[in-house]
């Protein structure tokens, strides 16, 4: 969230007197311990969780080496990592497949968490790792829910087996029988949301929990969920003892401090979440990459994974050569584009870009189509031109502009930045740059 | 008010009501202990920080002035702060014709909302006409004429994946046509992140103030479980098509809805209508002093 300053530049502001006296203070441990407490807050962790978190880093802040050290801010933050770390847990944990098929899937949680689309996202995952699903609908509430599961089912091309608005449980119970006969080793069980207090539908559950005998019961919540992600997760796993969570809608800008109390309250692992609207968007959750997120440092080793995926080590040294001889040019900007359009849509790489948040980076500072523009300003160029930026002058702009569909306006600002750019690397690869990594 | 009580029924569900908590925690002393107690339960309740800190200084000072001494005189203490919180808000009353767009981010129950507001407002005798703006989301337009047929209204819809300004350009050729006095428009979900979907909101907004000539409001609609990003989704639809109210959903659950203070604190924006249930009754009129009471 872009209202609150990351909390690392909120420590730093508490110590900041620090550096003069080189002592800190009982009363500058209690005030990083109040910014913390909120930041924890205002990422929506429980408070109980909190309470007992904070305890756990004031305990530790205390010690020594954070007293004596020359950067308490950092270290603290540290801490506080560590220790969100350690309560997240730190290995993904994988869905777990029946030893004898079908491997049955039961998906559970509140309305409008997002089962039915999640349902359809795991059947095409499953499908894409060799498995063979059927999607059933079990929502007989909601109007045309069924029919939502449906073209969703379409979309993925899985099969939906339904029974109207029969009671689920038999529904169930038929769909498994359904099942073997066609061979589907994997069944996915929609059920309608509801709320954890209503007993007559937890029943309505607890009735197709038994009727199929669930290997996975996956407990569906909403990221940006607040306070009440701890009764919510902790009702559904009393009465079901549910096996795990996923989380939705992470694509968007809350901090997901849910994750953090769910998992500390059930200790039950979260293993996937949302993040996007397409069918394709799941991903396997890591917990150690919550933390950073929860403290808004970023996700940086997605990013890097990311990066990893869509750079050859080839290209990266051959461009970092480049940065050491300061002998960039158009060309390279104009493959640069392309690697950073593999890496993905430019919103969710910015949003794993640390303090992002904070200096309110967004999809609209970077337009997309603005890039494309730019790509055809390059592409106007002549191979000599862009290999030799200073040539341009006043008639190659006038073409390139014609030549693009763009303005002149356009190609000078494009030089400026591009200019700019090497003037930065040649900073940094000087090491005079005032470039500091957040530890 | 009937759903109010219903409402209670939701909330006092919860064992730990603020109000218990409070009992509880009172014990003769308003020290620092007691407001620090005080501060885990409204946020606990997802009033956010900010918002809490607000609250419990207005609530100190005020107690000292007037010497309270029991627990009850504290809880109708913090209840008339937390009101008049609420009711700082300007609020703006609907002229008729109106049309109200709901914009939100996935999952937050609009479609229900405008089912229910609908019914609500055929039986004050007003021609309604819903606009089945959500052309993304699987079956959205079905859902949307189930309720259009439970409330007994008229709705325009097209297929999916139709550009959904078109879809709203059509509603209100047709209300104008009819002289609907309330138009309701849906639309999709989105994440107010999404730069792409937030400029569509902007083209079908253009549109509308374009075409329609009466009354026009944009609701945001928000799950009462939501925590702290509510105040983000706020800012930016704000920013985005300008909001008139908020609509808040699933009430009827142990989550408290707290968020609306902040809301109210920081930008300004009033409750218009609260959802407490999926039945075609379960929706109401938004009354702070209910609120307030409901979850102290």
């Amino acid at each position: 969230m872009a209202l609150f300053g990351s909390l690392s530049e909120k420590l730093s502001h508490v110590f900041s007197k620090l550096t003069k006296h080189g002592v800190l203070t009982e009363l500058e441990i209690k005030n990083a311990m109040r910014e913390i407490r909120i930041a924890l807050l205002e990422a929506d962790v429980n408070f109980l969780v909190v309470k007992d978190l904070v305890s756990k880093i004031s305990e530790k802040c205390s010690g020594e080496r954070v007293l004596k050290s020359l950067t308490p801010g950092q270290q603290v933050i540290k801490i506080v990592n560590e220790e969100l770390t350690a309560l997240m847990g730190s290995t993904n944990s994988k869905l777990t497949i029946a030893s004898k098929p079908p491997t049955i899937i039961l998906m559970c949680g509140l309305q409008g968490a997002g089962k039915t689309t999640m349902c359809g996202k795991l059947a095409k995952m499953l499908k894409k790792q060799g498995k063979k699903p059927m999607l059933v609908a079990c929502d007989i509430y909601r109007p045309a829910a069924i029919n939502q599961l449906k073209v969703v089912g379409k979309s993925v091309d899985v099969e939906v087996y339904d029974e109207g608005t029969q009671k689920p449980e038999k529904t169930a119970f038929n769909a498994l029988k359904y099942a073997e006969k066609k061979a589907y080793d994997v069944v996915i069980i929609d059920t309608a949301g509801r709320l954890h207090i209503n007993e007559e539908l937890m029943t309505e559950l607890k009735n197709v929990k038994k009727a199929v005998n669930p290997t996975e019961i996956l407990l569906t919540v909403d990221s940006m969920t607040g306070q009440d992600a701890v009764t919510v997760a902790e009702s559904f796993n009393n009465e079901l003892d549910i096996t795990g969570v996923i989380l939705t809608k992470l694509d968007g800008d809350t901090r997901g401090g849910a994750a953090l109390s769910i998992k500390a309250v059930t200790g039950k692992p979260i293993k996937f979440c949302g993040v996007g609207e397409k069918m394709d968007d799941i991903e396997p959750f890591y917990p150690d990459r919550m933390a950073s997120r929860i403290l808004d440092m970023g996700d940086v080793l997605t990013l890097i994974e990311k990066a990893q995926a869509a750079v050859t080590e080839e290209d990266a040294k051959k461009l970092e050569k480049k940065f050491r001889e300061n002998s960039f040019t158009f060309e390279d900007y104009l493959a640069q584009f392309d690697q950073v359009k593999k890496m993905g849509n430019i919103t969710d790489i910015l949003n794993m870009i640390p303090g992002a948040n904070k200096f309110k980076l967004n999809a609209s500072m970077i337009d997309e189509k603005q890039i494309a523009r730019n790509k055809a300003i390059i592409q106007s160029m002549t191979p000599y031109e862009r290999r030799n930026p200073d040539c341009i002058k006043g008639s190659q702009k006038k073409r390139i502009a014609a030549g693009s569909g763009t303005s002149i306006q356009e190609v000078n600002a494009l030089l400026k930045n591009f200019y700019q750019s090497k003037e930065l690397m040649k900073q940094m690869s000087s090491g005079k740059g005032k470039f500091r990594m957040p530890f | 008010m009937g759903l109010f009580s219903k409402l209670f029924a939701g909330l006092k569900k919860t064992k730990d009501s603020i109000a218990n908590k409070i009992n509880s925690i009172f014990v003769g002393e308003l020290d620092d202990d007691f407001y620090e107690e005080l501060e885990y339960v409204l946020i606990s309740s997802d009033i956010g920080a900010e918002a809490t800190e607000e609250i419990i200084d207005e609530v100190k000072k005020l107690a000292k002035k007037q010497h309270v001494k029991s627990a009850d005189d504290f809880k109708k203490l913090l209840r008339e702060v937390m009101v008049n919180m609420l009711t700082e808000v300007e609020d703006e009353q609907i002229e008729y014709p109106v049309l109200i767009t709901f914009v939100g981010v996935n999952g937050v129950g609009k479609t229900t909302a405008i089912g229910r507001i609908a019914h609500k407002f055929k039986s004050e005798h007003k021609n309604v006409l819903m606009v089945a703006g959500d052309t993304f989301r699987a079956a959205a337009s079905d859902q949307l004429t189930e309720w259009s047929k439970r409330a007994g209204v008229r709705i325009v819809k097209y297929g999916e994946g139709t550009d959904p300004a078109a879809v709203v350009f059509d509603g209100i050729s047709s209300a104008k046509a009819k002289h609907d006095d309330v138009v309701l428009v849906d639309t999709a979900g989105r994440l107010h992140n999404k730069t792409n979907l937030m400029e569509e909101l902007k083209k079908i907004s253009k549109i509308i103030n374009r075409e329609w000539e009466g009354d026009y409001k944009n609701y945001l609609v928000i799950d009462a479980t939501t925590g702290q990003n509510a105040l983000s989704q706020v800012e930016t639809f704000n920013e985005c098509v300008g909001i008139d109210g908020i609509v808040l959903t699933k009430l009827d659950g142990t989550a408290k809805g707290g968020i609306v203070f902040a809301i109210a604190k920081q930008y300004g924006v009033p409750v218009k209508f609260v959802g407490v249930g999926e039945g075609l009754e379960d929706i109401t009129e938004f009354d702070p002093v209910e609120f307030v009471n409901g979850i102290i």
